[in-house]
């Protein structure tokens, strides 16, 4: 024990010196995301020389960011650039991937997640997760919202009837779907479906919710009402959305991050990232040169 | 140019050739079988006991032991089989260990079935003293399928997506829990279809049973696990090949056959119809 | 507490696994136990090499194995002889030639030939194939090596069918597209071109096919006579090695040492199918390292 806390502190040292290279850029960048935001607001997650391997390769490369609560944070980047995999990292799905190594810290209310005693079904409780593709199970509308409480334990049919239509409701889908709980997920539409998993995720009322693009795969339509939604949500939820379409960033997001093979390029307000970004490669990624 | 074709059609003709040959045999099979094995079959042949040493009466005792020899088989090999399948397709990593099993999987289907019946007959007749009993047999029996068993659990498994374990993980769910309540619900149907397929093939097996409980001729119905008992497939051989009268009892053999390859089918067919239809719900 | 009880539940999986294992090696441990007191009596050379087997014998009994060997190699090749060329040509029709409807048919055909017990077919090999070879070859009964053979090939066509087809169809299609491309018919591209690309997973699909006919016991208890002395031409009657373990211990006591000897056969025979097995296998692998 007392020696992987010497460790810890010997990385924390050598990382220390690595990060007081880069200190101007990063803290510059956090005062200005502070004044962007008028409310001070309390960190929600704090990452902390992360570092993260498939096997041999190094995916995310000495990742520093701080999150404010009841935050939208946006996540662009062009595909491969390791978005989702740190998304992924904040609730620890990446553990059940064979082959990976986490390194560093990620801070969720102080406590890092990456301690040995952390119990990883705890943490996804309070992470909610909702996935690129939408993936409701072979259950019924209502199943599908129960599925969480029922496995974390809950027992008493009213509760969960009670948590089930506040959840449809917080995901506005409630009026969509109160005729037909017990139909099958697979008879919605795609948007529909994607905002029952935003419910079922809901459900188990976590403390933040990892949105991996979301909205890839649907009509401007549903997108936009994605879109409203995770503006509602913002108000309970500090919320970090993956993205690869801009102007989704550049509307639902209080704050962005600028991803590129494995590292965070740049992280500030949202507005200034996309009218005057104080990297090149983020100006020419957002000017929509490459990527 | 035109020998080149020439030679095109020659040679698929003999490719067609050799798949009406299969077909062929197994025409000749199932005809030969069904068209002088019709004549025997009377319900008195399906539900009375043989009498007159064998060349009167009927197959009951060989139906009623065929079917709870492969109830037991069943009984060992279903669990045992979907929770090594669960083990290879949920929790193994890519480890020496997990190789090993694998390996011996494979090698476990390709032990011949009287080996089969020799461990059968050391393990459970003789060290756990199960003596010739229907238990016994059984249970070299799921052993036998228990390599089938594992390859179509894992089939199963491996059809439902990955998103049903991560959504559940997701929603903090513990491996165990996911696995139980949003992967097995949607697997086992597909099991059941592979798992059934194998149980048919060990229904039809006599080599294993041969020395571990089958009996040559009982007048009554076995009455617990650790009884000999009559078997369809064992009782097919003593007819063709054991009987003193074997010319005079050749429709009775033919009957027996008939019985023995419906049993087998009746299973098959279950499990293609089963097959089918889960296919169709999925669609839908 | 869940993550222990989660943690349980992985190690009972675990077991769950490992006892797979512990399966084969009882089997291999439990026949060279009770194999092994057979040669107290017997010496191991003259098992392996006796040409007589006759543990009845009132003043010496001899235990040779080499009569079932050579019966058990004559059924298999024969069977092979049968079964290889009718079932590549089958597995080739139905990857290259067949329509898919066509193939929709047949492949059910193929199952429900694999599906039918073998002592149904051991029984139609003494109704059927053997009036059929006596009339032919003007011979008493046909129940010898002959028939014995063909029925092996029965009984083996599935496997080779349908791993042979699996092979076939899982030959990258750009090899066909360039052979045709090049002006070659499509006989010519399976010949010249499919057949050498899946020649491994082939001929691992007859080993395995090998493997089941020297494992069968049935049908050649039942069709081949099963005379115990070495067999002169395939029109005599055989007996293997599997058949001898079934004639005989259910006539021996347990524990004596004809017993232990015929344990000794099975333990003969179990190593010949795991080498087999074993060769599939590899050559099956080292196919789809080649192919990936």
């Amino acid at each position: 024990m007392q020696g992987t806390a010497m460790k810890n502190e010997k990385f924390l040292n050598a990382t220390s010196i690595f990060r007081s290279q880069a200190t101007t850029q990063t803290s510059s960048k956090s005062v200005r995301g502070e004044s962007a935001s008028p409310v001070k607001k309390n960190i929600k997650i704090k990452v902390e020389s992360f570092n993260f391997y498939y096997g041999n390769t190094w995916a995310l490369k000495n990742i520093q960011i701080a999150i404010k609560e009841n935050n939208v944070v946006g996540i662009i980047g062009p595909s491969g650039c390791g978005k989702s995999t740190f998304l992924r990292c904040i609730n620890r799905m990446n553990d059940i991937i064979k082959n990976t190594r986490a390194e560093g810290f990620i801070y969720i209310d102080g406590k890092n997640i990456y301690e040995k005693d952390q119990d990883v079904v705890t943490l996804r409780r309070d992470v909610g997760m909702v996935f690129q593709k939408s993936n409701p199970f072979p259950k019924s509308v209502f199943e599908n919202v129960a599925y969480g409480l029922r496995i974390n334990g809950v027992k008493d049919q009213r509760v969960i009837a009670q948590k089930v239509e506040k959840s449809l409701k917080d995901a506005a889908i409630w009026d969509e779907v109160k005729d037909r709980l017990s139909d099958s997920p697979f008879s919605l539409s795609g948007g529909q479906q994607q905002r029952l998993c935003i419910a079922r995720a809901l459900a188990i009322e976590p403390r933040i919710l990892l949105l991996d693009e979301p909205a890839s795969a649907l009509d401007p339509i549903a997108t936009s009402k994605v879109e409203e939604l995770i503006h509602q949500l913002k108000k309970e939820y500090t919320i970090i959305i993956v993205t690869h379409n801009m102007q989704q960033a550049a509307r639902v997001s209080d704050f962005s991050a600028f991803f590129m093979m494995g590292e965070l390029i740049e992280y500030d307000a949202t507005s200034k990232i996309f009218t005057n970004p104080s990297n090149k490669i983020t100006e020419d990624y957002v000017t929509g040169r490459f990527g | 140019m035109k020998k080149n074709y020439v030679s095109q059609f020659i040679g698929f003709t003999f490719l067609r050739f050799c798949v009406f040959i299969v077909i062929g045999i197994l025409l000749i099979i199932l005809w030969d079988v069904f068209s002088k094995g019709a004549c025997a079959i009377s319900w008195e042949f399906l539900t009375k006991a043989p009498t007159n040493g064998m060349t009167k009466g009927g197959i009951f005792p060989a139906i009623v032991g065929t079917f709870f020899v492969t109830v037991i088989t069943a009984a060992l090999s279903i669990p045992l089989g979907m929770g090594c399948a669960i083990f290879l397709n949920e929790y193994a990593k890519d480890t020496k260990i997990t190789r090993l099993i694998r390996m011996s999987i494979r090698n476990l289907s390709g032990v011949p079935s009287i080996v089969y019946g020799l461990f059968g007959v050391v393990l459970f007749v003789q060290i756990l003293n199960l003596s010739t009993s229907m238990l016994a047999a059984g249970m070299t029996l799921g052993l036998m399928t228990l390599p089938w068993t594992i390859t179509a659990s894992e089939e199963a498994l491996k059809s439902i997506p990955n998103s049903y374990r991560e959504g559940s993980l997701a929603l903090g769910a513990t491996k165990w829990q996911a696995i139980r309540t949003n992967v097995l619900p949607y697997s086992i149907p597909g099991m059941l279809t592979g798992v059934i397929l194998g149980l048919s093939r060990a229904a039809g097996e006599t080599a294993p049973i041969l020395f571990t409980g089958a009996a040559f001729f009982l007048p009554f119905l076995p009455k617990s696990l650790s009884d000999q008992f009559m078997a369809l497939p064992y009782h097919l051989y003593i007819m063709a090949t054991q009987h003193h009268d074997i010319e005079g009892v050749r429709p009775l053999a033919y009957g027996t056959a008939l019985v023995l390859i419906t049993f087998v089918f009746g299973m098959n067919i279950f499990s293609v119809v089963l097959r089918y239809q889960l296919r169709k719900i999925k669609k839908e | 507490m869940r993550r222990v009880k989660d943690k349980m539940i992985h190690g009972l999986f675990f077991l769950n696994g490992i006892f797979v294992v512990a399966i084969l090696l009882g089997i291999f441990s439990l026949l060279v136990f009770t194999a092994f007191p057979a040669f107290k009596e017997i010496n191991i050379l003259d098992f392996l090499t006796g040409s007589i087997w006759n543990p009845d014998a009132y003043l010496e009994p001899s235990y040779g194995i080499v009569p079932m060997l050579v019966s058990t190699f004559m059924v298999t090749l024969g069977a092979l002889v049968v079964a290889i060329p009718i079932g590549i040509g089958a597995a080739a029709y139905l990857s290259d030639v067949a329509s898919p409807r066509v193939r929709e048919v047949t492949k059910p055909i193929i199952e429900i030939l694999a599906g039918i017990p073998s002592v149904v077919i051991g029984f139609l090999g003494i109704v059927l194939v053997g009036p059929f070879i006596a009339k032919v070859f003007g011979l008493s009964n046909g129940l010898n090596a002959i028939n014995g053979s063909i029925l092996l090939a029965v009984m083996a066509l599935p496997t080779i069918i349908s791993m042979s087809e699996d092979a076939l169809t899982s030959v990258p299609s750009n090899y066909e597209q360039a052979s045709l491309a090049l002006g070659a018919t499509k006989w010519q591209t399976v010949i010249k071109v499919k057949i050498p690309a899946a020649l491994s997973g082939i001929i691992a699909a007859c080993m395995l096919g090998m493997g089941r006919a020297v494992g069968e016991t049935m049908t050649v208890l039942m069709a081949t006579g099963c005379a115990p002395a070495m067999p002169k031409g395939f029109l005599d009657s055989v007996r293997t090695m599997t058949s001898t373990i079934a004639i005989e211990l259910g006539e021996v006591a347990y524990n004596s040492t004809h017993y232990y000897a015929l344990f000794a056969v099975g333990l003969v025979l179990f190593i010949i199918t795991f080498i087999i097995n074993m060769t599939s296998d590899i050559i099956l692998h080292k196919y789809e390292k080649v192919h990936r």
